[in-house]
């Protein structure tokens, strides 16, 4: 039976984000792509997704802060 | 004003940017006491001066504040751990060594445990939980024997399976059959009675063949032990002794979403980077909440986002977050100081003193709060 990892309460939606809007990001933030909190290659979430080396991945989480809170994670080599 | 659409439209008309759950506030507030247009304008308005002073100001010393905030009713913890007073014979460990389990990052923790929900229409099944509960938990020949003998005239271990227990386990016998002729290989089976020899007809060896087939694991999934059944509420719930997320993720009938473990390092091996991070929230703050500690979850949180910015969970220590710092200073004046500047003058190394531990040591501002701005002067033209 599929484990469905993506489905789990303790996992946030994890998106891949297009090179335009990865630049669109790092415009608004003002930082260098490696100023970006990251996530292994051989996360289970990257490769249920399919993540590939070097894209970035927008991570909507539900925050007990704020109700929802956006972040993104570069993958690793 | 009922409508939620409208309501969220005159929000964004006014161009604030307020995080979900305070827009959900407003939404709520609103309908409560059935404000108008003009008078949710005004609303607004205050609720964004109110916003703009309660936020962090740019270069307040959160870390330190999260520390503080985290320690102190560290010091209130009970150092000795006890009982789980919620599922009677499954022991946890609470306080302050869970806590510092947690924040050691460590991957092998002293009380593993899952609790294992099902799916809407297994949940309130009692005999399918006790099945699964027997096919997860672990079960030696131990349980299932009626008679146990060693014979030291002939030379072998002689036992009798019991067909009671076993069909009280839910086991068939003939995958028990199959497991043993596996992992014997001098056995005869007669019905019921089995007959182990060692291979060499000795008196140590023989007590060691009683032992390896006392202790064989006939069920149960690989690094779990006890299982506890309870109910809670209208559901029945599995509590383990023991944790191994993905093989009982892959069950059938498991609750795939809610089905979880305390141990972090398996969640990161399992679920990903950001359900650790989320778990080490969870844990953390189950743990205070335990011992009647009211700590506020954002330096909680702070803690967490620290220990897995870099894609995998690392400790606090100096094996983790405070060993990677770039300052040669700050790494000395934390743990293990003769080896640091050791190390350090024999590569060369430049500690530029741009973080907070080495200016304090030379006696410098700190870059942070008032020291994250510099001035200069303007020359008058």
């Amino acid at each position: 039976m599929k484990k469905d990892i993506l489905k789990h309460e303790l996992v946030p939606d994890h998106v891949i984000l297009s090179k335009s809007d990865v630049q669109k990001v790092i415009k608004e933030l003002n930082i260098h792509l490696e100023q970006l909190p990251k996530i292994k290659p051989d996360d289970p979430v990257v490769k249920e997704i399919e993540a590939k080396p070097g894209d970035v991945l927008k991570i909507m989480r539900k925050s007990p802060t704020a109700g929802k809170f956006v972040t993104y994670r570069l993958v690793l080599e | 004003m009922q409508d939620t659409k409208r309501i969220m439209g005159v929000i964004e008309k006014k161009g604030v940017d307020f995080p979900k759950s305070l827009v959900n506030e407003i939404v709520d507030a609103t309908k409560r006491h059935d404000l108008t247009g003009k008078e949710l304008g005004k609303l607004l308005d205050e609720i964004k001066k109110a916003y703009e002073r309660a936020k962090v100001e740019d270069g307040e010393a959160v870390g330190t504040v999260a520390a503080q905030s985290v320690g102190e009713p560290g010091t209130q913890m009970t150092m000795r751990t006890f009982h789980y007073a919620g599922v009677a014979e499954l022991n946890v460990t609470l306080g302050l060594p869970r806590l510092i389990e947690i924040v050691d990052a460590r991957k092998k923790i002293s009380t593993p445990t899952m609790a294992i929900y099902f799916q809407e229409d297994y949940r309130t099944d009692e005999e399918f939980i006790r099945k699964i509960a027997n096919k997860i938990g672990k079960i030696t020949m131990k349980d299932i024997l009626k008679d146990f003998n060693i014979n030291y005239a002939e030379m072998n271990v002689v036992v009798e399976l019991d067909d009671d227990k076993i069909n009280d386990k839910r086991l068939e016998f003939d995958d028990i059959i199959k497991k043993i002729e596996k992992a014997f290989k001098r056995v005869q089976i007669n019905k019921n009675i089995l007959s182990f020899e060692p291979p060499t007809p000795n008196i140590r060896e023989l007590r060691l063949l009683a032992d390896k087939v006392r202790d064989l694991q006939i069920s149960g999934v690989k690094n779990i032990g006890k299982v506890v059944i309870s109910k809670e509420g209208e559901e029945w719930v599995i509590h383990t002794e023991g944790s191994n997320l993905g093989a009982v993720l892959k069950m059938k009938g498991i609750d795939r979403i809610r089905t979880t473990t305390n141990d972090i390092y398996e969640i990161e091996r399992v679920l990903g980077i950001e359900a650790a991070r989320n778990a080490i929230i969870k844990e953390a703050q189950s743990t205070m909440d335990e011992q009647g500690l009211t700590v506020d979850v954002r330096h909680i949180m702070l803690v967490a986002d620290m220990m897995t910015a870099d894609g995998s969970v690392k400790s606090i220590g100096r094996h983790g977050v405070s060993g990677e710092k770039a300052s040669v200073l700050a790494r000395a004046s934390f743990e293990e100081t003769g080896k640091h500047l050791l190390r350090a003058s024999i590569r060369g190394e430049i500690d530029h003193l741009s973080g907070i531990i080495e200016n304090i040591i030379i006696g410098q501002p700190i870059p942070l709060g008032t020291g994250s701005v510099g001035v200069i002067m303007k020359p008058r033209k």
